[in-house]
């Protein structure tokens, strides 16, 4: 039974800054734009993010350090997704091109700013964060060790957004209208709809939470951070197309994602998984041939919003 | 005639965007160097510029070193772009060719000394084009979107290659693969010793070996024309009669060969580099994508823009010198990237400043 305590708690770990970049990459590709910067903004939101809890460490603590911090990834995704949507939206540039743009540029500018401050590109924090148990729910039978115990704050801020964001795409006003720009641009022009307004929004949400995803995905599973997020988010743009843009699949394909990344960083330690003859490398693979065998299974009646990866010309309508 | 005005002064403009995205830049990557530190930054800054030609000839040896797998990446970037197909799948087929080759170099050691760097190089092609084959097919038959595969594919190669290492050709002690055989190394033809730096071979010659066929494909040759013809308008091609789904998968393994080679060439280069059991995508991939952009595909442009980016890389080590971090040239090039992208902004720039004299039809034609 404490295995697969173990094992839950840890997919926790890896599955939710998943699905809180995958759903920011929704965000940004049902409104009409490509986001594969989602990389890069982690990169930056997972640098500020721990910078400014290197900084603040001696000074508070905790949960409300932790909680500052997201806010400022957050912001910062948010500013430097702007420079995608600039290009993508008002320049009707490639937008695979910016967001290659963009990833390349992240990695760079932190290890720069972090070795020209400190000298080593590493930026240390106090793990300060872990919940041991979370008084009353914590002391639950089951329920309670497999969701309360040994947690970061972060898991239920990323089941909180994950259904904020059900509701926003699908219940509101702006939800539909953003779907309607990712599907046809110009019939939601006709009828007053503003077309870059409503995508610079897309593609700022989707910054914010890429920068958010960043910091989540570094807290639970490091003490540094190395200016790399290990490939995660090109994982949340597989994570976001395994899930078809809808946001029920995205939480379910982001928690087999986190599964098989837990089988993989787990396996030494659950004696299950040590015994099959399959090595850890495998179960790092599987996403992403899952995701390959959906694409290719799937395209026929593929749910990729119409209008994605198209700059919206006003004059051509 | 009015054709051949329309294409001298397309490429005219594309140069024109491509140097303004280097000069902007080189801007930023000052304005950088300048924040961190005002009074080292035009020293180091001339360094980046200076690039491989601060060591005289041992400082171009080491930048046609850089530039030769970049050469080739690019090039299979710049391939795949001229059929429209956006190959970001570089690195995956860039370390599937390195294993390759590494493998056979280290393992077909019956193979004669003249023969088996060749058979290695070989390798590499064919690992290479059979892993940018998968996103080719997939877009051909089941049309989806040849970016979200090759990402896909980039992760499998490389956990797929982790495993063949460790499986094959493995030295525990430091993590990697074990060193190639002798005959397995690309000749030096006396490279070395002309520019006095062992990493030199004649790798580059197959560099721009590569270059020319690429350029004699694309333009000399019915197929490439038909290549060309897709990436310009799918469905007109099609009216045409022309294959475009074998086009596509063709266009996808010879790019990727092409990255599959690049990899081949400089994990036999004998420069003590071995392949790493590490979970990073291959850099040389991604400079791949940059060197193609910054060269218009062009195959002459790309070899350029390959050298160029070589150049600056070893001036970006150099400034170490002077106690700044070598990633900053990394910056520069993403910029670079970056206002690359605004290539469209400035065309149109160009075509207004233009239009102005003259309100010729050939401006309006080209939309």
């Amino acid at each position: 039974m404490d295995i697969i305590y173990f094992i839950v708690q840890q997919t926790m770990f890896f599955a939710i800054p998943l699905l809180i970049v995958a759903l920011g990459g929704m965000f940004s590709e049902r409104s009409g734009v490509i986001n594969i910067a989602l990389e890069g903004i982690m990169v930056m939101g997972g640098f500020f993010g721990i910078g400014f809890m290197h900084i603040f460490e001696s000074r508070m603590s905790g949960q409300l350090l932790l909680l500052l911090a997201l806010l400022v990834s957050g912001v910062t995704g948010a500013i430097f997704s702007l420079l995608h949507a600039f290009a993508s939206i008002n320049l009707k540039a490639d937008q695979t091109i910016s967001g290659t743009a963009l990833n390349m540029f992240a990695p760079a500018f932190v290890v720069f700013i972090a070795r020209m401050i400190q000298g080593v590109q590493q930026i240390q924090f106090k793990d300060t964060f872990r919940i041991n148990k979370v008084p009353v729910l914590g002391d639950i039978p089951v329920l309670g060790p497999l969701l309360f115990q040994n947690c970061y704050i972060t898991t239920y801020i990323g089941l909180g957004i994950a259904i904020l964001s059900g509701i926003v795409i699908s219940k509101t006003r702006f939800g539909l209208r953003l779907r309607a720009c990712g599907e046809h641009p110009q019939a939601a022009d006709s009828v007053g709809i503003n077309v870059y307004k409503i995508r610079y929004a897309g593609v700022m949400i989707s910054g914010a939470l890429a920068g958010i995803g960043g910091l989540v995905f570094i807290v639970p599973t490091s003490t540094n951070f190395n200016a790399s997020v290990a490939g995660y988010g090109f994982l949340a743009l597989a994570v976001l197309i395994f899930g078809q843009w809808r946001t029920n699949k995205i939480i379910a394909a982001a928690f087999f994602f986190g599964i098989m990344k837990t089988f993989a960083s787990a396996y030494s330690v659950v004696p299950v998984l040590r015994d099959l003859p399959i090595s850890n490398e495998i179960y790092k693979m599987i996403p992403y041939i899952a995701t390959l065998v959906i694409l290719a299974f799937s395209s026929k009646n593929s749910q990729a919003p119409r209008a994605e990866g198209i700059p919206y010309d006003k004059g051509s309508r | 005639m009015k054709k051949q005005k329309f294409e001298l002064s397309k490429g005219g403009k594309d140069f024109i965007a491509s140097i303004a995205a280097i000069a902007a830049g080189l801007l930023f990557g000052l304005v950088i160097l300048l924040f961190s530190n005002a009074r080292q930054a035009f020293p180091a800054f001339g360094m980046i510029l200076k690039g491989g030609f601060t060591d005289g000839l041992s400082g171009i040896a080491q930048v046609l070193y850089v530039a030769t797998p970049i050469i080739l990446t690019g090039l299979s970037v710049g391939f795949a772009f001229k059929t429209g197909l956006f190959n970001i799948g570089a690195p995956g087929q860039f370390t599937c060719g390195a294993f390759a080759a590494v493998y056979i170099g280290v393992k077909w050691t019956f193979l004669p000394a003249g023969a088996h760097w060749i058979v290695a190089l070989l390798g590499a092609l064919i690992a290479g084009a059979i892993w940018g084959m998968v996103p080719g097919i997939l877009k051909a038959i089941a049309n989806v979107n040849e970016v979200i595969t090759s990402i896909m594919m980039n992760y499998i190669g490389m956990y797929l290659v982790n495993i063949l290492i460790v499986k094959f050709v493995y030295d525990p002690v430091r993590n990697q693969s074990v060193p190639v055989a002798k005959t397995a190394n690309i000749p030096k033809a006396g490279l070395d010793k002309l520019f006095n730096y062992s990493n030199i071979n004649i790798s580059i010659f197959i560099a721009i070996l590569a270059v020319i066929v690429i350029y004699i494909v694309l333009n000399k040759t019915i197929f490439g024309y038909e290549l060309k013809a897709c990436g310009l308008s799918p469905e007109a091609s099609r009216y045409a009669g022309i294959n475009a789904k074998r086009n596509i998968i063709l266009s996808m393994t010879i790019a990727g060969a092409l990255s599959g080679l690049g990899g081949g060439l400089l994990y036999l280069a004998g420069s003590g580099k071995y392949l790493q059991v590490v979970d990073v995508l291959a850099p040389q991939g991604f400079n791949g994508i940059s060197v193609a952009l910054l060269g218009i595909s062009n195959p002459i442009g790309i070899l350029f823009a390959g050298l160029f980016i070589g150049h600056i890389t070893v001036g970006g080590n150099n400034i170490q010198l002077y106690n700044f971090v070598p990633e900053v040239v990394d910056i520069i090039i993403s910029t670079i990237i970056y206002f690359g992208a605004f290539a469209l902004l400035i065309k149109s720039l160009l075509d207004r400043f233009r239009r102005r004299p003259s309100e010729s039809g050939a401006v309006k034609e080209e939309k």
